[in-house]
């Protein structure tokens, strides 16, 4: 096939199922919880509540969409978006499956770690704009939160990147056919997890809007479509690190050869997204002090010893 | 390529003027997020694409994000939008305008002067900047590790709590409530 058109085929591919993926986890997270917490779940419109994806989509899109007068305006409009735009770009450098990728970078890594350390100024802006003392926190709470973690989701990748010799993810899949990272890297594996967790603030460490305390926090005073984009964001974030967890630890798209390698690759994204919505369920909430000091206390020198370790078992057995 | 470099540099220097004259805080903070990643974009132009990416994981998405973070926790208002309008008047910007002008007239001819400006010749990656950041440039990284210590050292010494005196949770009003 004409290489133009393959990527331009790749492209779509990935867009498409991306946003499909999106809406159908509005059902599957709702089901699932339901199930996890002993009830039923939406299961009334439609073959098992199916149906309530179009009926969530009509309602936010019916609903009035209101731009308090008091907000930073033009802020307040771009900041939805932001978390959206990064996201899907940081998709791009994700390979699911060979030669299946929009942009095979060689400092793929590096690239999906600049995209995401940019998509924080979504939730921080959209706290600042609503010039409301609940958003506010929010905001602060996701600054405070995103640049303590940041710092060792870097880190932590290191090691892979150290027994790959390469920071180009399809290069990176390639290098793990004799064995997953996830086992020579489990700390590494871990500590990406919740660094992940913290980045795409999903429950347990959803302080930046937690409920309890501060309404909704960051989008406290976001309505109708601005809030769905949201939504959609923060789901697209979640796939994008699933994506990035099954690259780097658990050999993305390799499997079973007669699986097209692609659905290997949707498969092993699907059970971390499914992992992630357990977590949800099954962990509270922390208290953000307590976050805050395991991630400089524990997570950071953890994610430094991992990293000195690993050069140093390489540098041996290369001798 | 040229063309791409010369607009991304025009949106650096604007951008960059936009920080300093704006007066709001924020605004002018985003600006210079702007600016950076131009300048970052300029990085990968030239033929660094391992500078470019950390240009913006560590100044756009880290540094910036603790910019405003401080910003957001004095919570500037529209009093100090009014204090910058004041400050920003014609007899303090134009003796430095002026010399900041000098300065750019002398780059440009520079720039002009030189036969081969020397624009995109190779791609630096990843592996060379770790080795020479670690070979002959050794020195300047122990240098900076150890500057990044010192102030750590005084922020946490300056975060110490002292232990004989209790902790004033009524906001340091005293007994006034």
């Amino acid at each position: 096939m004409n290489p133009t058109l393959q990527t331009l085929a790749v492209t779509l591919g990935i867009l498409f199922t991306l946003l499909h993926v999106a809406a159908v986890l509005i059902w599957v997270e709702r089901r699932l919880l339901a199930l996890l917490q002993d009830r039923l779940g939406p299961n009334r419109a439609g073959p098992l509540g199916l149906f309530i994806i179009v009926a969530d989509v009509i309602k936010i899109f019916t609903k009035e969409d209101w731009i308090p007068p008091f907000a930073d305006r033009p802020l307040y409009v771009i900041a939805p978006a932001i978390i959206l735009l990064t996201a899907l770009v940081g998709f791009t450098i994700v390979p699911v499956g060979p030669g299946m990728v929009v942009l095979d970078l060689n400092i793929g890594i590096l690239f999906f770690l600049a995209f995401s350390s940019l998509g924080i100024y979504s939730t921080v802006l959209a706290g600042w704009a609503s010039n409301s003392k609940y958003a506010l926190i929010g905001g602060l709470r996701m600054a405070a939160q995103m640049f303590s973690y940041e710092v060792f989701m870097g880190l932590s990748l290191m090691g892979v990147v150290i027994l790959a010799g390469s920071l180009n993810l399809s290069e990176i899949v390639e290098a793990q056919r004799g064995m997953w990272f996830v086992l020579p890297q489990f700390l590494g594996f871990v500590i990406f997890l919740l660094a992940g967790l913290a980045e795409t603030h999903r429950l347990p460490f959803d302080l930046p809007e937690a409920e309890s305390e501060l309404v909704a926090g960051f989008h406290t005073e976001y309505s109708s479509m601005k809030f769905g984009i949201f939504f959609v964001g923060e789901y697209i974030g979640l796939t994008l690190i699933a994506a990035m967890i099954v690259t780097l630890f658990f050999g993305g798209w390799l499997g079973p050869a007669w699986i097209p390698a692609p659905l290997v690759f949707c498969f092993k994204t699907f059970a971390f997204i499914l992992f992630f919505i357990l977590m949800r369920a099954a962990i509270p909430r922390p208290r953000f002090d307590q976050m805050l000091s395991w991630g400089w206390k524990y997570l950071l020198p953890l994610a430094l010893i991992n990293l000195i370790a690993t050069g140093a078992l390489v540098l041996i057995r290369a001798d | 390529m040229t063309v791409a470099f010369y607009i991304t540099a025009a949106i650096a220097l604007l951008t960059t003027m936009r920080v300093v004259t704006h007066t709001n805080a924020v605004h002018a903070l985003l600006y210079f997020v702007i600016s950076l990643l131009s300048v970052a974009l300029m990085f990968y132009l030239i033929g660094a694409p391992f500078v470019a990416a950390l240009e913006v994981i560590i100044y756009a998405g880290a540094i910036m994000v603790l910019f405003l973070f401080v910003i957001m926790m004095l919570n500037v208002g529209e009093e100090h939008a009014r204090q910058e309008r004041d400050w920003l008047s014609r007899r303090f910007w134009a003796g430095p305008g002026v010399l900041c002008a000098a300065l750019l007239a002398i780059t440009a001819w520079v720039i002009i002067e030189t036969a081969h400006p020397s624009v995109g010749h190779e791609v630096v990656g990843a592996r060379d900047v770790g080795a020479s950041l670690f070979g002959p440039y050794l020195i300047a990284v122990q240098l900076a590790a150890l500057l990044l210590l010192g102030g750590l050292v005084g922020a946490s010494h300056l975060r110490r709590h002292d232990r004989r005196t209790p902790l004033r949770t009524d906001g340091g009003k005293g007994g006034e409530s």
